[in-house]
């Protein structure tokens, strides 16, 4: 049985790693490009998030930090590169960065790390604006407001790779993107690994084990922060400018978003999360200022009726589909979708004319206000009954799914 | 004898062991010695200070004073960690297990520490031959087989004790000192969980608190009785059942009835 | 001295108005476990309330209809939101605050826009109290302190004299037991909880003329509060209190001092050489470095005692 777990899992990788390679040729253009490649560091910096809060159960608010301070010890070591103080390949610098993320995570989490809980969160925050506050002092090392500039191409052409066209920039966080996924999904399957997830759930009892949590949480969010420092070194690459808003409070909530929404109950949940709200700020920012709003509402959403994020809405349904009874769900599932549907175009409408309201005045917008509104009351009222319709059928499919199990 | 020789002979000495919660002084002065390899039971009303003396033993509170030494070496007031890693090993009496995990990793996780596998990050754990192995043996022991891959927070009570008592176990601590192991047991889970018990101690040295005559009378060797943070008496089961100072202390209730 | 005395007087304002804040969000976190993250947003709302309904009432009605509506929210805010939540554990009940705040400051920016708005100190308080030396003190000041004294008295005879507060005391350590006395504890939550936001509302009222009203203050107000409540130990009253003067004299005594470290070592004898390596770091201001202490001293605090000055938990 392991064997077989074994192959399936080699297989799962492998696909993933043909998807990466062949994902510029499915979308190629400039800017699905560069959304590639902001695709690939974000699902770094989501994992690496999620090694905290989802495996060792520590909710920091400033994971940006490690993020921002390797993006900026790499842009300084690219730009010592191209003064010639010393050599390194172009595709070895996210290691630089990794490394970066790595000490001052070691450094710092020595000092957050010493308090679990929600004292950790308000700790994390606190370093966070310090961490910001000092970036803004120390003008030398993160340039003010102007950030450090780097060029990529620094490192020359080794082995006919000059890092100038983005497709080669493409490829290299791609690469990156796959170890540090492999290296991840490793560690969870590590002693230290599973000693993280026993910490989270009773760190008390694991000191009666043998094991001191306070160093298990250390050491987990050193690691998290060599990744998180890999995923700042690529955006240096990347962008060619890093700025002190990337190891801000902003960078350091986005995450927690992305980890949340796609779900820190699963090792693969944090991918769909970093992919979601990254396609979702580059479009959405693309056609509404409200886009930031509609990003919290769904955060609310998430936290009040699925707490484990979309990737337990997908292994929810796992018995279902195995057991065969997705047919019985679907009616229930299709109501809510159109009573959602109708409430969300109205709640979209309200939040657009608030915005853009008070610049147009006419007859229209009034239409618009009320047609608005009534779809929020009309599709409220038919949501509420489609949630209990929903309701409904999942309990009486719960004592048929546990036959089958 | 010398304090210091004495301490040396047991598997745990306690010295005048104090421990004071606020005004409240909840261990006034507790001697205690159990030989290496011998059963011994702690008893005593509720509101005693057992629970409190476990915590003392093990590090989960630092005593007030007093010192504590196991196999001779001195533990007053270590981390319970450092303490586990010298060969002691204890349960709780509410089921502390981890509910998240599998029962087999539960008892993994166990046993990772003492195999010496530490904060390994390089190592799969599913390789680990002898940790599996050895979780493999414990969940033998426990009679969880086919309870493996189940949520431990999943389990019913009495399969959880077990589990508790597992962990406890898992490591090869030789010193285990087990709090209420049967708290909360039907009569027949009761039976089950002592010969669990006196097939899994085999060969070390148990201290535990338990509050079922039956249970205690089945497995001590020794008994000793703690009543308001003092032990009044140390001695077999015959002489405890003797002693008139035992039989003050729980107002004439017979001792070797139901005490529930 | 005069520049000693008068940065007193504005760091004991400015410590009360940051205790009006640590107080709420410490109340709210030892009686129901929940830290407020969006705590800060709700003193942010009270500043934008209270420009809002003065534009229409003035000043002194907007001065009680503000922190009320504040405290509406928060109730209605822990009756649908929170309570809902509280069954899936502390993490996401934190998450759900930090969401909170997130799509608070949105609105804010959907209402009042990105700018700040025009939320003045009103005429009649618009004044000279008195002249120290050469100094003026502004009578607002003055009055910021008396709101702040008076709410803290009145916050210290409800807790201790009337039997909502005796009820608050107990369920912060036996909330099973008050339940099983047949008192409504997740009524008392809400109120609890309502009653915090509006002090935090007040303390908008009171800080968003004097300092700035805009959708940023939330969050450079927010983190300064949770530095405070970690210094002073989690879930202490005292501690918070302590910490509040401590953190906002701190503030306000370093943004006056223009020294540089290089100033500084020169008095104690020791010259840098411009020429140096370390010229550049060295050459910041005290006052430059301001926005960073209370974030180093949080640090020290943790390094030397993880609980804080009063803390008696450890999570």
């Amino acid at each position: 049985m392991e064997r077989a777990l074994n192959k399936s899992r080699l297989i799962l990788w492998s696909s993933v790693a043909l998807l990466f390679v062949l994902l510029p040729f499915v979308f190629p253009g400039g800017f699905a490009l560069s959304i590639l490649s902001q695709l690939g560091i974000a699902i770094i910096f989501a994992l690496s998030y999620n090694m905290l809060l989802g495996q060792t159960g520590l909710l920091s608010f400033g994971h940006a930090v490690y993020f921002g301070l390797g993006a900026f010890v790499t842009a300084h070591a690219i730009n010592f590169v191209e003064a010639g103080v010393f050599g390194l390949p172009m595709s070895f610098m996210p290691l630089v960065g990794g490394l970066a993320g790595l000490v001052f995570s070691l450094l710092l989490g020595f000092v957050t790390t010493r308090r679990p809980g929600t004292p950790f969160a308000m700790i994390s925050l606190g370093i966070a604006e310090m961490v910001a506050a000092s970036a803004l002092m120390f003008t030398t090392f993160f340039g003010g407001e102007g950030g450090i500039v780097t060029n990529r191409t620094a490192g020359g052409v080794v082995w006919g790779i000059s890092y100038g066209p983005q497709i080669q920039v493409y490829y290299l966080i791609a690469v990156w993107c796959f170890i540090s996924m492999a290296l991840m999904f490793v560690i969870t399957r590590t002693p230290l690994g599973r000693i993280a997830n026993a910490v989270r759930d009773n760190p008390e009892r694991t000191q009666f084990v043998g094991y001191n949590p306070t160093r298990v949480r250390w050491i987990m969010m050193s690691l998290a922060g060599f990744f998180a420092g890999i995923g700042g070194a690529l955006t240096t690459i990347n962008y060619e400018i890093i700025t002190a808003e990337s190891l801000g409070l902003m960078a350091s909530g986005n995450v927690v978003l992305m980890a949340f929404i796609g779900g820190i109950g699963q090792f693969w949940g944090p991918i769909i999360g970093a992919v979601l709200v990254t396609f979702l700020q580059s479009f959405l920012s693309n056609f509404t200022q409200a886009w930031l709003l509609y990003f919290g509402l769904l955060f609310l959403l998430i936290i009040l009726f699925s707490p484990g994020g979309i990737s337990s809405l997908i292994t929810i349904h796992a018995p279902v589909w195995r057991a065969g009874v997705m047919k019985r769900l679907l009616p229930s599932y299709m109501f809510a979708l159109w009573a959602g549907l109708v409430t969300l175009t109205g709640i979209i409408g309200v939040i657009e004319l608030l915005y853009r309201g008070t610049l147009v005045v006419g007859v229209n917008v009034a239409v618009t206000w009320v047609f608005s509104g009534l779809l929020v009351l009309v599709g409220a009222f038919f949501l509420r009954r489609a949630i209990r319709a929903v309701t409904q059928v999942w309990e009486d499919l719960t004592p048929e799914l546990a036959r089958w199990s | 004898m010398e304090l210091g020789e004495r301490m040396n002979q047991h598997a745990l000495a306690l010295v005048d062991v104090r421990k004071r919660f606020g005004q409240t002084e909840i261990i006034n002065g507790v001697n205690l010695e159990i030989v290496a390899g011998e059963r011994h039971a702690l008893i005593g009303p509720n509101g005693a200070g057992k629970s409190t003396l476990f915590n003392l033993i093990s590090g989960r509170f630092p005593v007030s004073s007093g010192s504590i030494a196991l196999n001779g070496t001195d533990i007053t007031s270590k981390e319970p960690q450092v303490i586990n890693r010298l060969g002691l090993s204890r349960s709780f009496q509410i089921n502390n297990i981890f509910p998240k995990l599998s029962v087999f990793e539960n008892l993994r996780c166990s046993v990772l520490w003492v195999l010496g596998y530490r904060y390994s990050f390089f190592k799969r754990t599913s390789a680990l031959r002898d940790a599996k192995e050895s979780a493999e043996r414990t969940l033998e022991m426990i009679g969880l087989e086919n309870r493996r891959e189940k949520m431990a927070g999943e389990l019913t009570y009495a399969e959880q004790r077990a589990l508790e008592i597992g962990i406890t176990i898992a490591s090869g601590a030789n010193v285990i000192l087990l709090d209420e192991p049967t708290a909360g047991m039907s009569r027949s889970e009761t039976e089950v969980a002592v010969e669990l018990i006196s097939r899994v101690t085999e060969g070390k040295t148990l201290l535990m608190v338990e509050h079922d005559m039956g249970v205690v009378f089945d497995l001590a060797d020794r008994i000793s009785v703690l009543v308001y943070g003092e032990v009044i008496a140390s001695g077999t089961p015959a002489e405890i059942r003797m002693s008139k100072k035992v039989q003050e202390a729980y107002l004439g209730t017979p001792i070797d009835g139901d005490e529930e | 001295m005069e520049f000693f005395l008068i940065t007193l007087l504005n760091s004991l304002s400015y410590g009360l108005l940051l205790f009006m804040l640590s107080s709420g969000l410490t109340l709210i976190f030892s009686m129901m476990g929940v830290l407020n993250f969006a705590h800060a947003s709700f003193y942010m709302l009270g500043a934008y309330f209270a420009y809002q309904t003065g534009m229409v009432f003035g000043f002194w009605p907007a001065l009680f209809l503000a922190p009320i509506l504040v405290g509406v929210i928060g109730a209605i805010t822990e009756r649908y939101g929170l309570r809902k939540v509280h069954k899936f554990g502390h993490v996401a009940e934190l998450l759900f605050t930090f969401g909170l705040a997130y799509v608070i400051e949105e609105v804010v920016h959907l209402i009042w826009g990105r700018a700040p708005v025009d939320y003045r100190i009103p005429e009649s308080l618009n004044f000279t109290l008195f002249t120290l030396f050469n100094t003026q003190y502004p009578a607002y000041r003055a009055f910021m302190m008396l709101v702040s004294v008076g709410m803290l008295v009145s916050l210290y005879l409800v807790l201790t004299k009337t039997r909502i507060g005796l009820i608050v005391q107990a369920s912060l350590t036996h909330p099973e037991m008050v339940q099983a006395l047949g008192h409504n504890v997740p009524r008392v939550f809400m109120l609890v909880f309502a009653g915090g936001c509006a002090l935090a509302g007040l303390a908008g009222v009171l800080g968003g003329n004097l300092f700035i009203t805009e959708p940023g203050m939330a969050f450079s107000v927010g983190s300064i509060v949770f530095v405070v409540v970690v210094v002073g130990g989690m879930g202490s009253l005292v501690g918070a209190f302590i910490a509040s003067l401590l953190i906002g004299s701190i503030q306000t005594f370093s943004v006056g001092f223009d020294l540089s470290f290089i100033d500084l070592m020169a008095g104690l004898g020791v010259i840098i050489d411009s020429n140096s390596s370390w010229y550049a770091g060295l050459s910041i201001t005290i006052s430059q470095t301001a926005p960073v202490l209370p974030y180093l001293l949080m640090v020290l605090m943790l390094i030397v005692r993880p609980r804080g000055l009063m803390g008696t938990r450890e999570t």
